[in-house]
């Protein structure tokens, strides 16, 4: 086994902003975009993807040995299929309205390569206490980003939070949020809003508020008295 | 026969499986930077979709009366091992193609299409005749999907982008006016 490099709060928190699933790595996109046009949704969304990626994390870190190299894969989506299975009759008998909304995109939660991917590249190598760090670390990082899909959508496709209208009648809601195109725009949105902020940061070189300090202090008197 | 056009243009246009309901965003994004390759992902998953199609009707009719909590367990079991057939008779029979399509296959079977189609298809109801056709429909709206993105992606490489739309921001906005184009082909079927 390589060695450690990474702490146990850096596996959590690298799937939580820095290694986004979504925001970052683009994956899972399909139910990112099909689900998230309200914050309900998008949130039983996020706890279903996260309680199966955290369960088959478990079985697959307890198996990795048990699990011949050939035909892991096939095992890896037994197993995801087997909790996807378990969401799939629980929500629908806790939560039959969200069950309906989301339709087949709960079953569709077996092909999301987020979870497939975190299984053949983590926890199939690592201990249980680190895939367990990690699948909920890209669990929070995938409701996350969720929830920000859905809360943009949602406000301005319907003018409401949670179904609490946040505006006043006057308001005119933004039909093409809660559309399919919508889902594209907000999540393209998002992107170049993040595009813009590297870019930002990349053009301001590191230290740049100690250069201006220096520099203000080292200019001429007369520019203080223009 | 109008039923069966109908089932065909409805998956292929209407409920665009790319741009309407979300399914196979993975090549979309991944693969969708070069016309050629394009069209050839689109073509293996017109055919894996066809197999799908035929075999999830088969389940259907066959097997799954008897456990209908294992549909889910048994599509993507099933899904899996036929792409993986699909795979090895291709390079036994015609290696020309499967270097064309070799890197393409694998990923199929994690293609949300695929699976999608297998329950959208138990969800609608349809017979096997009637699942072939909305395989095959939604198979070439794919490839549509795939190809108009990537002729679009062709072109935004030769002109200058600002700095912060480089990447897939701008992909993004790109579908979701594809996807805004494709739904003026719901008024097909208002009249």
């Amino acid at each position: 086994m390589s060695p450690r490099t990474t702490t146990p709060q850096e596996v959590f928190l690298r799937g939580v902003w820095r290694e986004n699933p979504v925001l970052i790595q683009l994956l899972g996109l399909c139910p990112a975009l099909a689900v998230t046009n309200t914050v309900a949704n998008s949130l039983a969304m996020g706890l279903a993807t996260f309680f199966v990626l955290l369960g088959s994390s478990i079985l697959v870190s307890l198996f990795k040995d048990l699990i011949p190299k050939e035909v892991r894969i096939s095992a890896y989506i037994l197993i995801i299929a087997t909790f996807v299975t378990i969401a799939d009759l629980v929500l629908n008998a806790v939560v039959p309205e969200i069950h309906k909304a989301l339709g087949a995109f709960i079953a569709l939660i077996v092909v999301n390569c987020m979870i497939l991917g975190r299984q053949e590249a983590f926890a199939s190598k690592q201990p249980l206490g680190r895939a367990v760090l990690d699948a909920m670390g890209t669990g929070v990082g995938f409701i996350i980003a969720l929830l920000l899909m859905g809360t943009l959508r949602e406000v301005l496709g319907y003018g409401s939070f949670l179904g609490i209208a946040l505006f006043g009648p006057g308001f005119e809601p933004w039909i093409i949020m809660i559309l399919p195109a919508g889902g594209f725009f907000a999540l393209g949105f998002i992107l170049l809003g993040f595009g813009w902020w590297t870019e930002r940061k990349a053009q301001q070189p590191k230290g740049r508020r100690w250069m201006n300090e220096v520099t203000d202090a080292a200019a001429p008197p007369s520019g203080e008295a223009s | 026969m109008t039923d069966l056009l109908w089932i065909l243009i409805s998956a292929m246009l209407v409920n665009n499986f790319t741009l309407m309901l979300f399914l196979g965003l993975c090549p979309f994004m991944g693969v969708s930077s070069r016309v050629g390759t394009a069209l050839r992902m689109g073509g293996a998953n017109i055919f894996v979709l066809t197999i799908t199609s035929l075999v999830a009707s088969f389940l259907n009719a066959y097997i799954l009366p008897w456990a209908p909590y294992l549909r889910l367990i048994s599509f993507i079991v099933v899904i899996a091992s036929l792409v993986q057939i699909v795979e090895t008779v291709i390079k036994k029979v015609s290696p020309k193609l499967f270097r064309e399509l070799g890197i393409f296959l694998p990923l199929i079977t994690t293609n949300c299409a695929i699976l999608g189609l297998a329950i959208f298809q138990t969800n609608k109801g349809y017979d096997a005749l009637e699942g072939l056709f909305y395989a095959v429909g939604g198979g070439l709206g794919l490839t549509l999907a795939l190809v108009l993105m990537a002729s679009i992606r062709e072109q935004t490489e030769l002109v200058s982008v600002p700095a912060m739309a480089r990447g897939m921001g701008l992909v993004l906005i790109l579908a979701g006016s594809l996807s805004l184009a494709f739904m003026g082909f719901a008024g097909l079927f208002s009249s």
